[in-house]
């Protein structure tokens, strides 16, 4: 996972905005965005609700036009096509399946839109079914299948028509625990064998981090930062990025060359930091080290602990009052051999100091 | 079970039917009593000054269909009684047919306003409901008539010289039907429409159906519960219209709410009056049968 198969561009957003309303009222969903989608990937946009990433999904499908700027598909511009004649397909939040059709129907109706001779429709609807596991469930009205099952069928129904790129607009947020987790294997598994361009709009950090080749996390209608899970978990550009991919701990200062220098009158090393102004760095819980006040590093006192089965949240305050956050992995006892009230030593993993901008 | 047991359900279902008692007393006595009278009174033989002789006959029901020689007393096809009949039918499904295409946008354009404002659009549909119907339809004659607003209107602007022959024809029956009807187009339509998932459109044409081919596969199937109640609503009072056509298709474009009319007022042949009416329910119940078993029919398969 992770290994980008990915070559030429196949989506390209250029300067997207996309205001809703108008005048004074309006509001900017997308405010000048510009993305470019590889052929073959599984690209996911991640961001809080109303962050801008459905929107940008529904420009793509056609379902919202762009106010400024273009969506290209292979370098043609297809920003004012209709939905109906862009070969892009979509699996929707809520799946949307025909109430009236039965699964093999369903599956089979963007073939017979597309006026496909009705040999290949079959056979090609019989593929699908089987792809996704459900040739049992031909026959059946979509109300007598469960959720996971009418998932299977959205997703049949989207590949069906061999699309340019596949759309998912939060298609697990309707599944328990279990069955989103088997799906998320499901869905990656159904992104290798047919090599479809996967865009997955969510806002659970956790599955975007899993299933993608890259991400691109968004807040307030722009694009914050775009790459790998790695790249945005270590290297994240913003505090927004940082804070809102895994938990993270800030530290504010003053700028010097190549180091921070805390409230507390701590030095941290931050290579390349240019001095003047201040400045914010960011470390990850399980990236800090604890040891005995008197071997150096930034007096904390621990305030509380938080046993998590697998490691301990333990809870700092430095000197200043800044409060931080270090994940401990439990020891076989479980006990992490600390107190609360007790004075610690804080040190950084190596190279786990990261410079964020505000 | 134990007997107490048994007679508490007992008592409770007699309770049951006590309940319902007085709904079942006012169905008997208002809709199943003049039915069973009209059945009574269409095998009698008309009296000579309206009314009816107590004597069986079912000369009520021969001449629905026959007419029988003052002379020699053969029987003959009565092709003025078949020719009200099949205008009746043509003339209720074309309105049906005419409701459904205006009454179908509407609802659609009602339905997706902003939830606010569908209050106020259902209402100005109801909105003529709330004036008679004997005026309605002379507003109407009023405004088709020879000497009417449009052919004034065409003359003075020198479109036409002489009026256009509207009133009196059948087109003119099918406008004041279809006007009248509407609404109960139109509420069911809405109705239906309303519950469905805009969605399903958007997934629709997002699988490469274009407009037509989404309303015809999608919306249609799916809203078509309402298609049906409105359609029947629309259907069934039609077939026995009265008003409508006595005013604007005048004496001769007759259907068959005026033939039965007729036969209770100068015709003075309540026989044939009851046996029409009975006709008339009878052909109502086939229509509908053979309309929902058309409409219920599960769609051929093509995947």
């Amino acid at each position: 996972m992770g290994v980008s198969v990915a070559g030429e561009v196949t989506i390209s957003a250029r300067n997207v905005v996309k205001a809703f309303g108008q005048g004074a009222g309006a509001v900017r969903a997308l405010d000048d965005v510009s993305v470019d989608i590889r052929q073959g990937e599984f690209f996911t946009l991640l961001g809080p609700s109303g962050c801008g990433k459905t929107t940008l999904l529904r420009l793509i499908a056609g379902f919202e036009m762009p106010t400024e700027g273009t969506i290209l598909l292979d370098g043609t511009d297809i920003s004012t096509l209709p939905p109906n004649r862009r070969p892009v397909n979509t699996v929707f939040q809520s799946y949307a399946l025909f109430p009236h059709l039965t699964v093999a129907q369903n599956v089979a109706f963007g073939l017979e839109m597309l006026g496909k001779p009705s040999s290949e429709i079959k056979a090609r609807t019989s593929a699908m079914l089987a792809l996704v596991k459900l040739e049992a469930m031909a026959g059946r009205k979509t109300s007598q299948l469960s959720g996971g099952q009418q998932q299977r069928v959205a997703l049949a129904r989207a590949l069906a028509p061999q699309p340019k790129v596949l759309l998912l607009d939060e298609p697990l947020s309707a599944l328990d625990l279990k069955l989103r987790k088997e799906m998320q294997i499901e869905l990656k598994r159904l992104q290798l064998e047919t090599g479809i361009t996967f865009i997955f709009v969510t806002h659970d950090q956790e599955e975007a981090l899993t299933m993608s080749d890259r991400i691109a996390v968004m807040s307030a209608g722009k694009i914050q930062q775009v790459g790998s899970a790695k790249e945005i978990y270590i290297h994240p550009r913003n505090r927004f990025v940082a804070s809102f991919i895994g938990e993270t701990n800030f530290l504010t200062g003053t700028a010097e060359a190549g180091a921070l220098r805390l409230a507390t009158g701590n030095r941290i090393e931050v290579p390349g930091l240019a001095p003047g102004g201040t400045a914010t760095v960011c470390v990850r819980p399980e990236q800090l080290r604890l040891g005995r006040p008197e071997d150096g590093g930034i007096t904390a006192r621990v305030r509380s602990l938080v046993y998590f089965g697998t490691d301990t949240h333990c809870h700092l305050a430095l000197s200043d009052g800044t409060e931080i956050v270090a994940r401990l992995q439990s020891p076989a006892s479980g006990e992490a051999g600390l107190t609360e009230g007790q004075e610690v030593g804080v040190t950084f993993a190596q190279g786990a100091v990261q410079r964020v901008e505000d | 079970m134990s007997p107490a047991e048994e007679a508490v359900l007992q008592r409770s279902d007699r309770n049951g039917w006590l309940l319902v008692a007085p709904a079942l007393v006012v169905l008997g006595l208002a809709a199943i009593l003049p039915l069973l009278v009209m059945l009574v009174y269409s095998f009698l033989a008309p009296g000579d000054f309206g009314n009816v002789k107590w004597e069986f006959s079912t000369d009520g029901w021969v001449s629905i269909l026959f007419q029988r020689d003052i002379f020699d007393g053969t029987l003959s096809l009565a092709d003025a009684h078949l020719t009200i009949f099949w205008r009746s039918l043509w003339l209720s499904t074309v309105t049906t047919l005419l409701a459904f295409l205006i009454g179908f946008p509407t609802a659609w354009f009602i339905a997706t306003r902003p939830a606010r404002q569908r209050p106020i659009w259902l209402f100005l549909v109801t909105l003529p409901f709330w004036t008679n119907l004997l005026i309605r339809t002379f507003a109407i004659l009023e405004v088709i008539r020879s000497e009417g607003l449009i052919n004034t209107a065409l003359i003075r602007m020198g479109i036409i010289e002489t009026p256009i022959q509207m009133l009196y024809t059948d087109g003119a029956v099918l406008l004041g039907m279809a006007y009248v009807y509407l609404p109960l187009m139109v509420l069911p339509l809405y109705a239906a429409i309303d519950r469905f998932d805009m969605r399903m459109l958007e997934a629709a044409y997002d699988l490469y159906a274009s407009r037509w081919m989404a309303l015809r596969r999608i919306v249609l199937p799916i809203v078509k519960p309402g298609v049906v109640a409105g359609s029947i609503l629309v259907f069934v009072p039609s077939l026995g219209a009265y008003v409508t056509p006595r005013v604007l298709g005048g004496g001769k474009n007759m259907m068959i709410g005026n033939f039965i009319e007729l036969q209770f007022g100068q015709g003075r042949n309540w026989p044939l009056g009851a046996a029409l009416s009975m006709t008339l329910l009878i052909i109502v119940t086939i229509a509908l049968l053979f309309y929902v078993r058309a409409a219920n029919r599960p769609r051929s398969d093509h995947g």
